[in-house]
């Protein structure tokens, strides 16, 4: 079996060194058919005129060819915005689309070995090294020797992967053009779902995809002797593959708009923006059907399945970014701060995006329907902003590179809209609980360590109270991590749910209310 | 009642219950709660949870440290001397003193060794305080082969698993013929052994330790058994039970027995003297069936509780509900409401359950009417409030397993044991169930019973 880990493991890093070596593996050689291919029709003359000097040229990285881009296109777009002359500004970023043209090199001409070699070995190895280490070991033990590692403990190896992680976060959100080269080797997939080309984000959602399927084997195999989180973690990569990989590429290839119908305003910010609602209404029944699916979603199913089953169902259930965390991110659970501080910070910020996200909303909504009479194109920079500050920079860069810094859901606790809302029907009109078990708890603080959202579940167990709080995403390690049976999560009458005085069972001298 | 200046020796689960209790009750009181052990209040159940790298130390603290400024609790990290009753001075190990009102000992208790020779030797060591926890850490990072822990209770079993974690293989003696016999029946205590047994662990039943050897440097080379055996070791853990820690009180005027002697308003011999938690001991047993030693978690907590309600209402005597325990073998989870007895006892009926995979287990005693006395239950949770309630109440056993579906704990989608224990308890004692249904989820995924 070890020696099994050990090849799982060695593959696992061949292929994560192949995958970063191969955006270095490429040239570029740019024509001005391939500028007329790639850029919009009101921008092909200017482009193709600006972008003269690099024809024919070849270009040994791509760091070179885009310096030599921006040589040649930037100042005549800074000269624009010095002359304040809006309207005219190139505000697409056509690096990337170009690049991908540009661009020769063996992820290019031998696509499949070079996903084989790199996100194939990644799985392979990744699957190779959760059987062989999940061999002997009791689920008792499953949280054992956690913070004994450098990876899952802040040490050296934790440092350097949320390094990586946020290194390429950046690079995908800003810099999506040194991905290309990745993205070729994607290409023949996504024409086969889609028919279409592949983009950075196509890539992203495959390695997105992935990395919840192999770690969701892990977790499976972690929780072998628990069907609760067995369940929730086939949820979540069925989910993930389905609704929000599949289905949305299907569509394309069926000429219909790219949707994920599990995704639900405000986590899906842009649902309410001006061309959203344009594709919608412009793609027959079909798009009808999203658009009033999306709004069904938002003022039935949030309120309904949480009233029953609190926001659970969502967030550790079906929800992507809450599938990556409960996956790939379940080995740095226990790195959430459970610090007063942290839960007071937490409310601030996560209420306040919610406002912002409602505001954006409602004015961008407002703006439609006056035809942009009212605010004109300010919507369009809240729109960026968001897109920017919370859509990128908060969901992306913080909440996935931060698992090894400051635990997997730093996001969804302190930043994600959705949650916000799910969770003030949680604390306020649901069936949801974690029942304490009578005067059992001994006050360990498993339970405490454990929780993603920096729940402190002890305080509340302890005075054999019921932990009822906004935040709580029911993924139930609280319950599987206790010792002594004191905690379970469970649906049942409104009566009786939240303990103001709470009783410990045992002690018939007093009826304490601690 | 003024602001008397309360002191507490002692900053364990009861001490601190105690002092939260009595600031709740008494917003004028001066609290002062002194140890030399550790500044801060931690939860001693997590000592295993540190070593194998599950828990930080940090974690094991219920209370942040702004908890006790907030709530004008004085912490003092000392060691007590002496205390001079008649005119109410501490002295501490410093020489520095301090003037109590009222005085409440809550020193807990410490492993007891039973004279073995050797016993003194470096390697040789319980699992009660922070700084045992320290030393076995610091021992057990050198590398070795193999560690011996000795007695078969439920800090036995932890330092096993503990040693487990490190990789050091465990020779395992345990005095009595079957594992923690004292309280588990035969059938549960041979359920427990095979779990051991399948964790490479080398259990010594019916087996002593006699001696400790050492080499030159005075560190722990080997244990002889009673058996005459010589087993190789690099370390002893000493699980043999615990005692009051009460030492320093001996040689006062205090009256002290096994423990710091109370009544049952935890009045000592002293006025404004009292005692809590593990080191009191009652003159009289507090309820049927109990001891005049309570020396686990929950009862530390009540003893607390009640004694600051004392202070800040008319005083009651100490009056323990239905009992109730917890502890964890390995993957195993025991609870246990009510009396179970670990022998057979004429008049009473035992009904039993085991899984057919001999990892879970059910047990009910039943009176000379077949009313519930207590049930004992292994790898399976079950609700504490029910049971408290059925056993209160005295319902029959047929009623308990008519509504048992209410009563089981295990999370959602759990396997159903309840339907297998309501059809067996049929067969066995007979009565008229009607088994729980399957809930839908079960039906699909093919509950296991």
């Amino acid at each position: 079996m070890r020696g099994i880990q050990g090849i799982g493991l060695f593959l696992f890093l061949l292929g994560m060194l192949v995958f970063t070596i191969l955006p270095f593996l490429g040239s570029y050689r740019l024509s001005e058919a391939m500028v007329k291919n790639q850029v919009k029709e009101i921008h092909q003359e200017k482009l193709a005129e600006l972008l003269q000097p690099l024809y024919g040229q070849n270009y040994p990285s791509t760091h070179a060819f885009l310096t030599a881009y921006s040589a040649n296109f930037d100042p005549y777009n800074e000269e624009l915005k010095a002359r304040e002359a809006w309207d005219q500004v190139i505000w697409d970023d056509y690096g990337f689309a170009l690049a991908k043209a540009a661009g020769e090199g063996p992820a290019r001409s031998n696509p499949w070995t070079c996903l084989m070699l790199s996100i194939g070995l990644v799985v392979l190895g990744g699957v190779l090294f959760q059987f062989a280490s999940s061999g002997s070991k009791h689920t008792s033990l499953a949280h054992t020797g956690v913070f004994h590692s450098s990876l899952k403990n802040r040490g050296f190896l934790g440092m350097l992967t949320g390094t990586y992680l946020i290194g390429f976060y950046v690079i995908l959100y800003w810099f999506p053009a040194y991905l290309s080269p990745l993205v070729w080797m994607v290409e023949p997939i996504a024409q086969f779902l889609s028919g279409g080309p592949a983009s950075q984000w196509f890539l992203y959602g495959l390695v997105y995809t992935l990395a919840i399927a192999v770690m969701g084997i892990r977790m499976v195999l972690k929780y072998r002797d628990n069907k609760y989180q067995q369940l929730r973690t086939a949820s979540v990569i069925f989910f993930q593959t389905a609704f929000a990989f599949l289905i949305p590429e299907v569509l394309v290839l069926l000429n219909k708009p790219y949707f994920d119908f599990k995704n639900i305003w405000p986590l899906d910010y842009d649902f309410f923006y001006d061309y959203q609602i344009d594709t919608f209404i412009s793609s027959g029944g079909l798009g009808l059907f999203m658009l009033i699916w999306g709004i069904l979603l938002i003022v039935l199913g949030v309120p309904l399945f949480t009233y029953f089953y609190g926001k659970r169902w969502y967030c550790s259930w079906v929800c992507g970014c809450g599938g990556l965390a409960e996956t790939v991110g379940d080995g740095f659970r226990h790195l959430s701060d459970k610090s007063l501080k942290a839960w007071q910070w937490e409310r601030w910020m996560i209420h306040g995006v919610l406002a912002l996200a409602v505001i954006m909303t409602g004015l961008t909504i407002v703006n439609y329907f006056s035809s942009f009479s009212l605010l004109g194109q300010v919507t369009n920079q809240l729109h960026s902003f968001y897109g920017f500050a919370i859509g990128s920079a908060f969901a992306g860069v913080v909440g996935t590179g931060f698992y090894p810094l400051m635990g997997n859901r730093v996001w969804c606790r302190f930043g994600c809209p959705l949650a916000a809302y799910l969770g003030l029907v949680q604390r306020f009109k649901s069936r949801f609980r974690i029942t304490t078990n009578g005067g059992q708890c001994i006050s360990c603080g498993n339970c405490s360590t454990h929780c993603e959202m920096g729940i402190d579940v002890r305080a509340y167990a302890q005075q054999g109270q019921n932990i009822v709080r906004s935040s709580c995403v029911g993924c139930g390690v609280c319950a599987s991590v206790c010792p002594r049976g004191v905690l379970k999560l469970e649906n049942g009458p409104e009566e009786g749910r939240i303990h103001e005085f709470p009783i410990l069972i045992g002690n018939d001298s007093i009826k304490l209310r601690s | 009642m003024g602001s008397r200046h309360f002191v507490i020796i002692g900053n364990g689960i009861s001490g601190i219950t105690f002092a939260r209790n009595l600031r709740k009750g008494d917003d004028k009181a001066r609290i002062t709660v002194i140890s030399g052990e550790s500044p801060y209040f931690f939860s001693r159940t997590a000592l295993m949870y540190v070593y194998m790298g599950q828990m930080k130390w940090e974690h094991t603290q219920p209370y942040e440290p702004v908890f006790w400024k907030k709530n004008r609790i004085d912490l003092i990290k000392a060691w007590v001397k002496t205390i001079t009753f008649e005119s109410k001075i501490l002295v501490f190990d410093s020489g520095e003193t301090l003037n109590y009102d009222v005085l409440v000992l809550a020193t807990g208790s410490k492993p007891a060794f039973f004279g073995w020779p050797g016993q003194d030797l470096k390697g040789v060591q319980g699992l009660y305080t922070k700084q045992d926890l320290e030393a076995m850490e610091a021992i057990t990072n050198r590398p070795m082969e193999r560690a011996v822990v000795v007695g078969g209770g439920l800090i036995g079993i932890e330092l096993a698993e503990m040693l487990t974690y490190k990789k050091i293989a465990v020779t395992f003696l345990v005095r009595e013929n079957r594992f923690w016999e004292q309280v588990l029946p035969e059938a549960e205590s041979s359920l427990v052994q095979k779990h051991i047994r399948e964790h490479e662990i080398d259990l010594r039943l019916g087996t002593e330790l006699k001696e400790i050897l050492s080499d030159a440097q005075g560190n722990v080379i080997a244990v002889i058994t009673s058996t005459g055996e010589e087993i190789p070791c690099g370390f002893v853990g000493i699980a043999t039970g615990v005692i009051p820690n009460v030492d320093f009180l001996k040689n006062t005027s205090l009256m002290i027995g096994k423990g710091v002697k109370v009544n049952s308003k935890f009045e000592s011999s002293i006025p404004d003297v009292y005692a809590i938690g593990d080191c009191a001991e009652f003159e009289q047993p507090p309820g049927p069936g109990r001891r005049n030693l309570e020396q686990v978690w929950y009862t530390g907590r009540m003893h607390g509780e009640t004694l600051a309600y004392n202070f800040c209402h008319e005083p009651v005597a100490y009056r323990p509900g239905i009992w109730f325990n917890s502890a964890k073998f390995f993957a195993i989870e025991y609870q246990t409401y009510g009396w179970v007895q670990p022998e057979p006892v004429d008049g009473l009926q035992d009904f039993y359950w085991e899984h057919q995979d001999g990892k879970v287990s059910f047990r009910m005693s039943l009176d000379q009417e077949g009313k519930i006395l207590g049930v004992l239950n292994l790898g399976f949770r079950l609700r504490h409030e029910f049971f408290d309630k059925a056993i209160r109440e005295k319902w029959s056993g047929e009623k308990v397993m008519q509504a048992l579906d209410k009563g089981m704990f295990d999370p959602e989608f759990y396997a159903p044991y309840h339907l297998g224990i309501q059809a067996a308890f049929k067969q066995q004692i007979g009565g008229d169930i009607i088994p729980s249904k399957k809930s839908f989820f079960q039906k699909i995924f093919g509950a296991s019973q």
